[in-house]
């Protein structure tokens, strides 16, 4: 399948996403119904994993380097 | 859950492309490939574990709007089309069950436009179709007075192509149409035995190779009121999984104990058998009256074709009587046209009875019984349908005489054989482009019954109004007729479809889907 544009293919794309919900047999208010259910669920996911990720990564990486950087000295004071 | 797939003797004949073989529990391979006198290849992939999650994901986005609507019905915000009581009566006892018709209500009243198109024409290879539109989604339907005109027809039984408005077939047709007239106004046992009936009736049993044969006027009547005049109370029915709903209907008004085995299993079927002898009815013991089984030639949904030499083999040795309705399979299969029998290369004798429609191959109406003749003479007085029901009309006779001569070749000209052979190439040809399209078909490689997986439940609505925008009329089937996650559309390959049509079907089928 060719697509002559980008416009086309999200067409295509959009039309996939219907069919694969279901959605595609729903009137258009049901339609607009789950829209935007599934946008805002979405949009929730988003926010909070932008709020909550950075600062739990920060953290995870701190606990991971204190273990790495505690270690070879460890290992040397043993061989010493 | 996995589907045995047997693969007899030779490796399979196509590249499938994305599909998974799996070679379990094969049935009897070593010893019963003797009995196979060519490769009996049969596919029922396994349905792939993102499909089937994503089409229950599907379904259960439907049934939570479904239920939003039912409330929304129950409260008043929006006008019910369905079936309700009157206010004065909603205190009785229920005359509507509303639960049960919940997937009518919600599922297929929403796709409901790719069923029961008005056809304007022949249903022969192209076909024209009654334009209509719905408003209100789907709950009714208008007429605009247009005709879509020319749609390749894919869905109806005409496997040999006699569904034609010419032709010898219908100068036949019309021609006792001036002698006869076309109703008969009697049964057959009181004075509707006309000496066309006669002469039908003997040539369908030269065609069959049986000694003799009784014809009725609906194939649907013809299994379910002659089998209870078969069995009985203290007898035994063996029947396949998947059977037609006539089939189902006839053994449980015959009263007789019903067992069901797997879908073409023989494993199955013998271990029945088995039990049946060893242990007899369920509190006596005493042995079983008879006892019967029921298969068909070719099963429309899946387009599986019977393991017949297993069946007759199991059959002999357990001495049971066989009961093979070729509604699909008769005039499709086998190099002479003659059926599951012909096609298996074995003796119609070792069928008992041997039952079929004129409605698929023959572009007529009604079914047949074929046999030895005490069986045909006992039926002619005790079967339902042969006293009570009306008798075949005159016109729809002769084209059944007339297109089974074509068939034999009594005419005079190799139209029938013309016919087979080009059904059994447009069989290969279709099912091979298909594969190769990467689409996942069931059923074995000779059926021309072809049914294509959908799975989807949006899939089904979108795939039928798409091929009917690009001039194509399919026939799709979803929830009732077959498992819930497995529905699928069903392409009917006939003599009459020009390799030109399939090709243009396969291209065109590729994009909806």
């Amino acid at each position: 399948m060719d697509f002559k544009n980008v416009k086309e293919y999200l067409g295509w794309l959009y039309y996939q996403y219907l069919l694969i919900t279901s959605i595609y047999v729903l009137e258009p208010w049901e339609q607009s119904i789950f829209n935007s259910v599934l946008f805002s669920i979405l949009a929730m996911v988003v926010y909070t994993s932008y709020m909550v990720v950075p600062v739990h990564v920060h953290l995870a990486l701190e606990v991971f380097s204190g273990i790495c950087g505690e270690q070879p000295e460890s290992t040397m004071a043993l061989m010493n | 859950m996995p589907r045995a797939v047997s693969l007899h003797t030779s490796p399979p004949q196509s590249p499938c492309v994305g599909s998974e073989w799996t070679t379990s529990r094969n049935n009897h391979v070593a010893r019963n490939a003797s009995l196979y006198n060519k490769p009996f290849v049969e596919q029922f992939e396994e349905t792939p574990l993102v499909v089937a999650v994503l089409t229950y994901m599907g379904y259960g986005i439907l049934t939570i709007f479904g239920y939003l609507r039912d409330f929304l019905r129950d409260w008043g915000f929006e006008k019910c089309h369905v079936a309700r009581e009157r206010d004065a009566q909603k205190d009785f006892v229920p005359l509507y069950q509303d639960f049960e018709n919940f997937y009518t209500r919600n599922l297929y009243m929403r796709i409901r436009d790719n069923w029961n198109r008005p056809i304007c024409s022949v249903p022969g290879a192209k076909m024209d179709l009654v334009e209509r539109v719905s408003k209100d989604y789907n709950w009714t339907f208008e007429h605009t007075g247009m005709v879509v005109r020319e749609v390749i027809n894919m869905g109806s039984y005409n496997y040999l192509g006699f569904a034609e408005n010419t032709g010898s077939c219908a100068e036949a047709a019309t021609a006792s149409n001036s002698v006869y007239g076309v109703g008969v106004a009697s049964t057959r046992y009181e004075m509707g035995n006309l000496d066309i009936h006669e002469e039908m009736e003997q040539l369908v049993a030269r065609f069959l190779g049986v000694e003799s044969a009784m014809a009725f006027g609906m194939g649907f009547a013809t299994n379910s009121m002659n089998i209870p005049a078969l069995a009985g109370k203290g007898c035994l029915i063996l029947s396949d999984e998947l059977n037609h709903a006539s089939l189902v209907l006839g053994a449980r008004l015959s009263g007789s104990t019903i067992r069901v085995f797997k879908h073409n299993n023989m494993v199955s079927l013998e271990k029945m058998l088995k039990d049946a002898i060893v242990h007899g009815q369920p509190r006596t013991h005493r042995p079983w009256k008879k006892i019967l089984i029921l298969v068909e030639g070719i099963y429309s949904m899946e387009g599986s074709i019977v393991r017949l030499p297993e069946v007759i083999a199991l059959k002999k040795r357990y001495k049971a009587y066989l009961y093979l309705d070729e509604a699909h399979s008769i005039g499709a299969l086998g190099p002479h046209g003659g059926g599951v029998v012909d096609y298996f290369g074995l003796d119609p004798k070792d069928v008992d009875i041997m039952m079929g429609t004129f409605t698929k191959s023959f572009g007529a109406a009604g079914g047949y019984i074929g046999g030895k003749r005490e069986l045909i003479d006992y039926l002619r007085s005790h079967s339902h349908s042969a006293i009570y029901a009306t008798s075949m009309s005159p016109p729809v006779a002769q084209q059944i005489i007339t297109s089974m001569k074509i068939i034999m070749g009594e005419d005079g000209t190799t139209l029938g054989a013309d016919r087979l052979r080009q059904l059994s190439e447009n069989t290969t040809y279709f099912r091979r482009k298909l594969r190769e399209m990467g689409f996942i078909i069931y059923g074995n490689n000779d059926s021309p019954v072809v049914p294509m997986m959908l799975y989807m439940p949006a899939k089904i609505g979108a795939f039928g109004r798409e091929m009917l925008k690009r001039n194509i009329g399919t026939v799709v089937v979803g929830f009732p007729a077959t498992p819930i996650i497995e529905s699928r559309a069903r392409f009917c390959v006939s003599a009459a479809h020009t390799r030109d049509m399939l090709d243009t079907v396969s291209y065109r089928s590729h994009k909806p889907s």
